[in-house]
C-alpha cells in the first residue's frame, strides 16, 4: 500500500528510509535471508530420523 | 509389530519432495518461532501431517507453498495451546551466530534475529515469506489465508519496520558497509 509500485514516478517515492529502495535493497534484507538460508544449509539433525524411517516404513491411513 | 506396507510410486515421488522441502520448512520455522527446539518440533509434526493428508497434494504443484501453509496453520494452533511463543531462546541466537561465523560476512544476524522477533507474528512471517523464502505476494496470501493486498501491505510495513529496528542498531549496517568488495 505505502509500496509504490513505481509507475514510472521515481520522483515521489516516499521510502521510509534512505536505503530502502527496490532495486539497491538495503543491508539487512541481505541479512534475512541469509539467516534464512544458514537454516536451510544446515544438515538436518539426528531428530529428523525417526521421521525419515516413518516416513519410509509405514502408512498412517 | 506392524509391517511394512508397500508404498506406491506416487508415495516415494511425494516423500522425496517432502524430504527436499525439509530445510525450507526448518529455516521457516525458525524465523517464525525463533527457537529451534520448537521450530524442529514444528516441522517435524508438520511433515507428518502433510504426510497424512497427503492425498490431499496435487503432485508436481508446489510442495513448498502446500507444507508451509500446514507448517504456519500448526504454529498458530501450537501458540494457541502454549505459550512459547514469549521466550526468546538465547541458544538459538547463539547457534546462529556460531554458524555465521564460518562464512565471510561479519553480519550480525543476532541483531536481524532480535528485530524479526519484535514484529508482530502477521508481518514477520510476511517478510519471512516474501523477503526471505522467495515466494510471490501471491503465493505468499495464499498460505497466509489471506488477500494479497493484504500481504503486501504486511510486507511494506514488516520491511519499513526491520529497517527502522535495524537503523538504531548500527551493528548491522556497518558490518555491511565493512565487508570487502
Amino acid at each position: 500500500m505505502n509500496q509504490p509500485k513505481g509507475n514510472g514516478d521515481p520522483e515521489k517515492v516516499p521510502a521510509p528510509g534512505p536505503t530502502v529502495g527496490r532495486e539497491g535493497e538495503p543491508g539487512w534484507a541481505g541479512g534475512l535471508r541469509k539467516l534464512y538460508n544458514s537454516v536451510v544449509d544446515e544438515p538436518l539433525p539426528d531428530s529428523f530420523k525417526d521421521l525419515l524411517k516413518k516416513l519410509d516404513g509405514s502408512d498412517d491411513a | 509389530m506392524p509391517e511394512r506396507i508397500t508404498s506406491s510410486t506416487h508415495d516415494e515421488a511425494f516423500r522425496e519432495e517432502l524430504l527436499a522441502v525439509l530445510p525450507h520448512l526448518r529455516a521457516f520455522a525458525r524465523g517464525l518461532s525463533g527457537r529451534a527446539d520448537f521450530a524442529d518440533d514444528l516441522v517435524q509434526e508438520a511433515a507428518i501431517k502433510a504426510w497424512v493428508a497427503r492425498d490431499r497434494y496435487t503432485p508436481g504443484t508446489n510442495m513448498r507453498a502446500w507444507t508451509f501453509a500446514i507448517l504456519r496453520n500448526h504454529y498458530l494452533s501450537e501458540l494457541r495451546h502454549n505459550k512459547r511463543q514469549t521466550d526468546m531462546d538465547d541458544n538459538a541466537v547463539e547457534r546462529l551466530l556460531i554458524m555465521d561465523a564460518d562464512q565471510e560476512a561479519p553480519l550480525h544476524l543476532s541483531d536481524m534475529e532480535t528485530a524479526l522477533q519484535k514484529l508482530s507474528a502477521e508481518r514477520r512471517e510476511a517478510v519471512l515469506l516474501v523477503g526471505a523464502s522467495g515466494f510471490s505476494y501471491e503465493e505468499a496470501a495464499d498460505i497466509a489465508g489471506c488477500p494479497i493486498g493484504t500481504m503486501k501491505s504486511r510486507v511494506a510495513r514488516a520491511r519499513a519496520e526491520l529497517a527502522g529496528l535495524l537503523d538504531d542498531e548500527p551493528g548491522v549496517t556497518d558490518a555491511r558497509k565493512k565487508q570487502p568488495q
